[in-house]
């Protein structure tokens, strides 16, 4: 439907107040907000995910894009909770202990929060048990870690312990970082790397059997 | 005996900087989650350590334990209250130690926030933050500010600004991370390096480059790319590749031997300043040391 290529594209390319307008016209059209939301602006964010990983476009880019996909998401809310949305999996995200970078882990959030998954944003420093913890409490299929630093990717590693010193086999691990490679991940026992924000999403979807 | 940076670096001379910090601190004690620049208040005598291990390779130039303490940074520690002492200890224990032998170079690093619109902080902001770091580091001393492993280019201007407002004699030096796309280097905020060495040549910076990044070769490269735009004074400080496993032990990938071969492709090109980043340590400085000291002897020959 136009309209839905109308809400994507003015995603990808920032644009507040038609984004804001559409979404409203869709609203008022009838459309269910669930419909709104995946076929319009998780679309665009998803164009706007490819875009990045190639490098067409860069991080403030995305940014702008992923505000005005917040604000959208804002006015969508109260019709989702009528029409009992729920989200495809939880999933746990954070930058591991001693790495204070988040802009990385920012960016998997707004990715997975656009494609239906419900992201707990534990921020950054996180310690590995309360990666664990959340993840256990919450009910969550995923964690995922990031770093940005060398120094700091150990923290992956002691996350995957934890979880087999607690014998836990239901929850996954996907890390990715500026310094992560897929060999690491190998190398730790992760579940997976995503080498960017978009491949990120892919990887939970496969892990998850949701393609 | 020490002699005029900013001489040293117009007549083409090739001068050594030091290794990592960060990478040394861990491999010394700092643990997961702790503040590194805090160690300048309880562990002066780790920084002392590395400092001298640094000088005793032969480095030229050799960093302070700084590259976080401006306060945003340190406020994700709750330390941000004790930016003076960090900052100022910071360039007193490097003095200590290096005395005339080797130029004190101050780390600036990114102060972690993004510039408005896209994230939360304004530029004047982000330069009260850099004003207050970087006033205890010229105070107490330092040779250089050295701006590095920056992303967006605005902030290495805010911090060369500010640097050249408080003193116009300081030298500075502005060093970016690139990384590799179809479309050529770009930094995650999609600077591309000919913007980038342009605004901060165009506003000032004595010496501009790059550091961190994903192993020596891609630095030649990234190296290649600002020769082929300007002549103006290059730093290069390269990871020792990027890190693995093995046993249970965090390594790099890069030995000293195999980076000092390759270090002499940057010499060709007329890169003035080389050294080290994540990874690299004393050992890897000392075989720099070698090549770079055979070099200036063929050179005079």
């Amino acid at each position: 439907m136009k309209i839905f290529e109308n809400i994507s594209e003015s995603i990808k390319t920032a644009d507040e107040i038609s984004a804001l307008s559409f979404v409203n016209k869709a609203i008022s059209d009838g459309i269910p907000a669930a419909v709104i939301l995946n076929d319009g602006l998780i679309c665009g964010m998803n164009i706007v995910g490819e875009l990045f990983a190639k490098r067409i476009i860069f991080l403030p880019d995305v940014l702008m894009s992923a505000k005005i996909m917040k604000k959208c998401i804002e006015i969508l809310k109260p019709y989702l909770a009528e029409e009992n949305f729920t989200y495809k999996a939880k999933i746990v995200i954070g930058t591991v202990k001693g790495d204070l970078h988040d802009i990385g882990k920012n960016l998997i959030g707004i990715m997975l929060n656009g494609a239906g998954f419900k992201v707990i944003d534990l921020g950054n420093n996180v310690s590995s048990e309360k990666f664990v913890e959340t993840a256990i409490s919450e009910g969550a299929s995923i964690i995922g870690l990031s770093a940005l630093l060398t120094t700091t990717m150990s923290g992956m590693k002691e996350v995957i312990n934890i979880l087999s010193e607690k014998n836990i086999n239901d929850i996954k691990v996907i890390i990715g970082g500026a310094p992560v490679t897929k060999n690491y991940a190998l190398e730790i026992g992760a579940d997976g790397y995503g080498y960017d924000a978009a491949n990120a999403v892919q990887l939970v979807k496969n892990l998850l059997n949701l393609n | 005996m020490k002699k005029n940076f900013s001489e040293l670096i117009q007549s083409n001379k090739i001068l050594l900087a030091d290794g990592a910090m960060g990478t040394e601190l861990f491999r010394k004690g700092l643990k997961y989650g702790d503040c590194p620049e805090e160690f300048n208040l309880i562990h002066p005598e780790i920084i002392k350590e590395i400092t001298e291990s640094y000088l005793e390779a032969g480095a030229d130039i050799i960093q302070t334990n700084t590259f976080g303490a401006s306060p945003l940074k340190l406020a994700d520690y709750n330390l941000d209250d004790k930016y003076i002492g960090i900052n100022s200890s910071g360039v007193r224990i490097a003095k200590e130690v290096i005395g005339n032998s080797a130029f004190i170079s101050a780390s600036v690093g990114p102060c972690g926030k993004i510039l408005e619109p896209y994230g939360d902080i304004s530029a004047s902001q982000m330069k009260e933050n850099y004003r207050k770091q970087i006033e205890i580091l010229i105070q107490e001393g330092a040779d250089i500010i050295c701006i590095e492993t920056m992303t967006d280019f605005n902030e290495a201007l805010i911090v060369l600004e500010v640097s050249k407002t408080i003193s116009d004699k300081i030298p500075v030096i502005a060093s970016m991370v690139f990384e590799k796309s179809e479309n050529g280097y770009f930094t995650i905020m999609g600077n591309s390096i000919v913007d980038s060495l342009s605004s901060l040549i165009k506003n000032g910076a004595d010496m501009i480059g790059s550091n961190c990044g994903y192993g020596i070769l891609s630095m030649i490269s990234i190296a290649e790319e600002f020769r082929k735009f300007t002549k103006h004074p290059l730093i290069i400080k390269s990871n020792a590749g990027l890190p693995h496993y093995e046993n249970n032990i965090l390594k790099y990938s890069e030995t000293p031997d195999y980076m000092a071969e390759k270090i002499k492709s940057l010499i060709d090109i007329n890169v003035n300043i080389i050294g080290g980043c994540c990874g690299t340590t004393p050992e890897y400085i000392k075989s720099f040391r070698k090549v770079i000291d055979s070099f200036l002897k063929n050179s005079k020959s």
